[in-house]
């Protein structure tokens, strides 16, 4: 190797700072209209949990046991592909959901993106959103609010199947024995958000 | 296979990129550089069928970026120095972080196609097969342009 071979494979990089790069990234997406998902993270005592916001709405959040890489390969694929971290579009959604865990708020007043849920999983996940904070209702009782009375373990699927758990509170809805039913974030996530609203489920 | 989220781009992309364009444009330009990059790479994005060498397809935008910087900074009007009306001209030294800033230069003053694949070659460390891939070309032409490249650079810059 010449001297100016090894001259040049020693350019004068000054440090990339990444996150600098993102945010700046994200915020010039948005004021182009390009930021189709935006993607942040947050603390809570479950843990942390991934929220994703598009123009219209909240459209998913996640445990970290569902894997947010995965997740995120799931809202590029049937949502958009231009999913990039920007924490800021996402403020409301993660305020609101820290003053939840700080019993300091009841109800989530935030705009909703249904795109992920269809047809009659829409109606039931709609139907449990209206069930108030600190209550519980059982699968047969949002199937029926949702046109289908006799479809309790078809609702059962619809909400195992929620993707925006807390905001559109599934773990609200137990067995009608008062039995506790499933949770996509475990038995001990529901348990404890139904005990954090003060639920006493049997 | 469908798109990946275009974060994961970034993540696995922006620092070998930015290295990419420090070595095409120089270090101040490269970061607005990068920027543009990656906001036209994100506006084509969802248009993309398949998310096969997503890594070409952003070594392609760059190359672009890169190409219309150096255009734009060499088309600059230069400062003229009019003799003893306001304060003297700043001296033109290299600052600190640029001790080879002749060599940039002259790689600068490339023709496009000779300085990526030298960026390439160099200050990424690929084989001709790679540049090859990234530049669309055959790696018998990634070699000539490196050649070419350097032959160029030799006569211009002091050894």
């Amino acid at each position: 190797m010449t001297d100016l071979e090894r001259r040049l494979a020693r350019p004068a990089t000054p440090t990339l700072d990444p996150v600098r790069v993102t945010a700046e990234l994200a915020r010039r997406a948005d004021a182009e209209g390009l930021l189709d998902v935006a993607w942040a993270t947050l603390e809570t005592p479950l843990g942390p949990i991934a929220v994703f916001v598009t123009p219209r709405g909240l459209v998913r959040v996640a445990y970290d046991r569902e894997n947010f890489a995965e997740v995120a390969d799931e809202v590029a694929e049937l949502v958009s592909p231009r999913v990039l971290m920007a924490p800021r579009r996402t403020d409301p959604v993660r305020r609101q959901l820290d003053a939840y865990f700080a019993k300091g708020r009841r109800a989530f007043d935030l705009p909703i993106d249904w795109t992920l849920v269809r047809g009659f999983n829409r109606g039931v996940l709609r139907a449990t959103a209206a069930i108030p904070y600190g209550e519980m209702a059982s699968y047969g009782d949002v199937a029926a609010a949702a046109g289908s009375p006799r479809a309790a373990r078809a609702a059962g699927n619809a909400l195992a199947g929620n993707p925006i758990p807390i905001v559109v509170p599934c773990h609200r809805v137990i067995h009608a024995d008062g039995g506790l039913g499933g949770y996509t974030g475990g038995l001990d996530t529901k348990r404890f958000l139904l005990k954090l609203e003060g639920a006493r489920p049997s | 296979m469908s798109l990946p989220p275009f974060q994961r781009l970034v993540d696995d992309h922006a620092t070998e990129l930015h290295r990419f364009l420090v070595g095409c444009v120089g270090p101040d330009l490269a970061e607005d550089c990068l920027q543009d990059t990656l906001i036209a790479a994100l506006r084509a994005y969802p248009r993309l069928r398949h998310g096969d060498n997503l890594r070409a397809w952003l070594y392609t935008i760059a190359h672009r970026k890169a190409t219309d910087a150096v255009r734009l900074r060499a088309r600059r009007p230069k400062t003229v120095q009019l003799n003893g009306i306001g304060p003297a001209a700043e001296p033109r030294t290299a600052p600190a972080s640029l001790p080879d800033d002749g060599l940039w230069t002259a790689v600068r003053g490339l023709p496009a196609k000779q300085r990526e694949a030298v960026v390439h070659r160099y200050v990424l460390d690929l084989d001709y097969r790679q540049i090859a891939e990234r530049m669309g070309t055959s790696p018998e032409a990634a070699r000539q342009n490196v050649s070419a490249g350097l032959r160029r650079l030799r006569t211009e810059v002091d050894q």
